[in-house]
């Protein structure tokens, strides 16, 4: 085993020698990007160690119960397992908990996108009223500044005193964490990037022939020349969930084009409502095009990051293979890439064994 | 003014985002460079077109916004089913429409609803232009026509032509896809002659036209309008001459822009071509709509299973084929001091504006004017 490790970092290496560096001392698992990393706030393993326990921290709630690991649960391949996230007191919100486990390279965050950054993401939920449910983010820097550890954790990360720590530094940390939050070296890679034909079975091996032809889930699910992401970073209407908005589209619009105008913060009032939620990535642009799109999501774990799509609707792979065979739900603006299959059961079987072969070593067995 | 004009229809103002005439491109292209260029296309895709508000000033009168939608080809195949792919470009658009702010004063279907002219073509479409919430003006085309020469549209829709004012222009709505006579009664059943009318590249076929008796009651109606008057005539096919072999073409284009040719301000909107197309001919502005079941041209590319479309003989550059939209769309018009700014929604694209520059004398494209900024057409599928 330990001499295959070293093969597989010999080419991991050799694959990408000049542009896989991210920052000082982080190797790239086999078929990842470099990460990205935004230039106001570069990685150091002091804020990264901050970052996690921040992470960790369920005092920083309105009831102290809810951390940002109680929806990203290591064990879980950091999702919850829950179809909806639910946050203090039990309140559900109304989308599916996404895993942060190679979130740093989506281009956009949360499933409409509606921030840039994992910084931006990392402050909604605190101030999410069924999330963290705080009404502002006072006493997360109240907390940090009386804890025994952080002011001294802050002072090597940032160089900063207590009274100078802010939102912004706490945000910093929790995304420098999640910047070292990737995985890949799943069989999948080692078959496609580690040159290891045995990697993935037959089975998966004719999946992933699916997966780039008749199945036309690589368009959006996309896998490179050197690396895969298995996302275009762009929105599309499947039509899940759609049916509960369509019989009244035209007046939740309206009142949506109203909110915006007057200028409601989106994250806790207008998403809050199921029926609005629905309305995906339109609520950030106000494009209709955009009605009923969600950002596609990273196929890597997928088999050990369900239940799925954004309102974690559907529980297995099949269900959701059947679905795109189907040619989605129904409605007036489906996106028009997605379209009836026809595929076969052994072509949905060999696909569920590829999507299988997306997981990483460390999350195996935990589902 | 008279020789400006004819200086503009000297130079042929056309611009096609794909030449239906052009052979298949000389120059090659990476897989690569494709993409890399798609993917600047795709950043500035992306710009916030919002809810289609348009800030058109509303001091004139004679300003006004319509929408236009073209070309469904709604096809029947047996029962209660229809091609699938057609009927989602013909509801999107409705559905499109219905969001439009401020709302539209009127919607044009510019036609070719159904494919083959059929009752349960013509109804289904009848059905989902229902859930509109604007008022319709409707146009004919071949594809309405030619199976029981346009009875049914009479009994359910209208008049194949009629004109009308609104707000200060002159509309004047054409049955441009009429033929000859002899052609029309040579075939041993309505079924034979719609197929053959529909048919591309067809030996068989027969040039539209507009006609003597419809020609003379266009110049008693217009008789009755100032020169100063702005017209806007809809018709399905072009008025003017294209490309014969697909029916581009509108065989006594040269006497309707005749009876067109003493006003100030005319414009002819058309169908019938799947794309965008402009030109301006003497003192007429011409402008084609999108279609929104398929593009032409378009490639023989993605192909698992027989997808309906009509059979071409010449192989098309297109855009990305994976998506059924793409390629396809509607417009927003809008009509200020009787010149047409047409706003082109397209779909899986970026959104184009096509406006008349008063100093050049025919319609602009706003934005794809250098060929260095065009969109390189796709050289593999």
């Amino acid at each position: 085993m330990k001499g295959f490790g070293m093969i597989v970092a010999t080419v991991a290496v050799s694959l990408c020698f000049s542009t896989c560096l991210g920052w000082a001392g982080q190797v790239l698992p086999l078929g990842l990007p470099p990460v990205p990393v935004p230039g106001d706030n570069p990685q150091g393993p002091e804020k990264i160690a901050l970052g996690k326990k921040l992470f960790m921290d369920e005092r920083f709630s309105a009831d102290g119960t809810i951390s940002c690991s109680t929806c990203h649960i290591q064990k879980k391949a950091f999702t919850d397992g829950l179809p909806i996230a639910k946050g203090i007191k039990g309140l559900e919100g109304t989308r599916n908990s996404p895993t942060v486990v190679n979130a740093a390279y989506y281009k956009e965050q949360f499933w409409d996108g509606r921030v840039a950054s994992l910084e931006e993401q990392a402050k909604g939920p605190f101030v999410n009223p069924v999330e963290h449910g705080l009404k502002d983010f006072k006493p997360i820097i109240e907390i940090i500044k009386k804890d025994p550890d952080y002011p001294s954790m802050f002072r090597k990360a940032f160089g900063i005193e207590p009274q100078g720590i802010t939102i912004d530094h706490v945000v910093k940390a929790i995304a420098s964490f999640e910047r070292t939050v990737i995985s890949g070296d799943s069989p999948f890679d080692r078959y496609m990037y580690g040159r290891q034909k045995s990697a993935m079975s037959e089975a998966a091996i004719r999946g992933l022939q699916v997966f780039r032809t008749k199945g036309r889930c690589q368009d959006c699910h996309r896998i490179e020349q050197t690396s895969a992401t298995f996302t275009d970073n762009k929105y599309h209407n499947l039509g899940v969930g759609f049916s509960l908005v369509e019989p009244e589209l035209f007046d939740i619009v309206e009142k949506v084009k109203k909110a915006k105008k007057a200028g409601i913060e989106l994250d806790g009032s207008i998403l809050g409502s199921k029926k609005v939620s629905e309305l995906g990535r339109f609520v950030v642009t106000l494009d209709l095009e955009d009605i009923g799109r969600f950002k596609t999501p990273t196929l890597r774990n997928v088999a050990v990051t369900g239940p799925y799509m954004h309102d974690g609707s559907i529980e297995t792979l099949e269900e959701v293979i059947d679905l795109y065979d189907q040619g989605g739900e129904d409605n007036p603006m489906l996106d028009s890439g997605i379209r009836p299959l026809r595929l076969t059961d052994q072509e949905k079987a060999d696909l569920v064994e590829f999507l299988k072969a997306l997981t990483s070593p460390e999350y195996e067995n935990k589902k | 003014m008279k020789t400006k004009n004819k200086k503009a229809a000297e130079g042929l103002v056309m611009a096609f985002d794909v030449d239906p005439r052009r052979k298949v491109m000389k120059k090659k292209m990476s897989r690569r460079s494709f993409l890399k260029r798609s993917a600047v296309a795709a950043a500035a895709a992306t710009l916030p077109l919002g809810l289609v508000e348009i800030s058109w000033g509303q001091s004139d009168k004679r300003n006004f916004t319509f929408a236009y939608i073209s070309d469904s080809h709604l096809t029947h195949i047996k029962g209660a089913n229809f091609v699938r792919n057609f009927d989602k470009g013909l509801k999107k658009a409705v559905t499109e429409c219905n969001f439009m702010s401020p709302k539209p004063d009127f919607v044009v279907y510019g036609g070719d609803l159904a494919q083959l002219g059929k009752r349960e073509e013509l109804d289904h479409g009848l059905e989902i232009m229902s859930r509109l919430r604007h008022p319709v003006k409707w146009v004919i085309g071949e594809h309405d026509y030619y199976l029981d020469l346009g009875q049914y549209w009479q009994e359910k829709i209208g008049r194949l032509y009629y004109s009308f004012d609104h707000k200060g222009v002159h509309f004047v709505v054409l049955n441009s896809i009429l033929t000859y006579d002899s052609w029309i009664n040579k075939w041993k059943s309505p079924q034979e002659r719609m197929s053959n009318m529909a048919r591309l590249d067809n030996p068989h076929g027969s040039p539209f036209m507009v006609g003597d008796k419809q020609i003379q009651w266009m110049k008693q109606d217009l008789s009755k309008v100032s020169r100063q008057t702005p017209v806007v005539v809809m018709s399905h096919s072009p008025l003017y001459k294209i490309f014969k072999p697909w029916n581009f073409w509108t065989d006594d284009a040269e006497k309707v822009q005749a009876v067109l040719k003493k006003f100030d301000k005319v414009t002819v909107l058309h169908g019938h071509v799947h794309q965008i197309l402009y030109n301006q001919i003497g003192n007429i502005s011409f402008e084609a709509m999108m279609s929104t079941s398929w593009p032409w041209p378009y490639p023989v590319s993605y192909i698992k299973k027989a997808n309906q479309v009509p059979r071409l003989t010449v192989m098309m550059n297109r855009a990305d084929p994976f998506h059924e939209r793409d390629a396809t769309g509607w417009s927003i018009l809008n009509l200020d001091d009787g010149r047409v700014t047409n706003h082109y929604k397209l779909w899986e694209n970026k959104d184009r504006i096509l406006k008349y520059d008063k100093k050049l004398g025919y319609p602009i494209d706003m934005e794809y004017q250098a060929p260095a900024t065009r969109i390189p057409p796709q050289m593999h599928y």
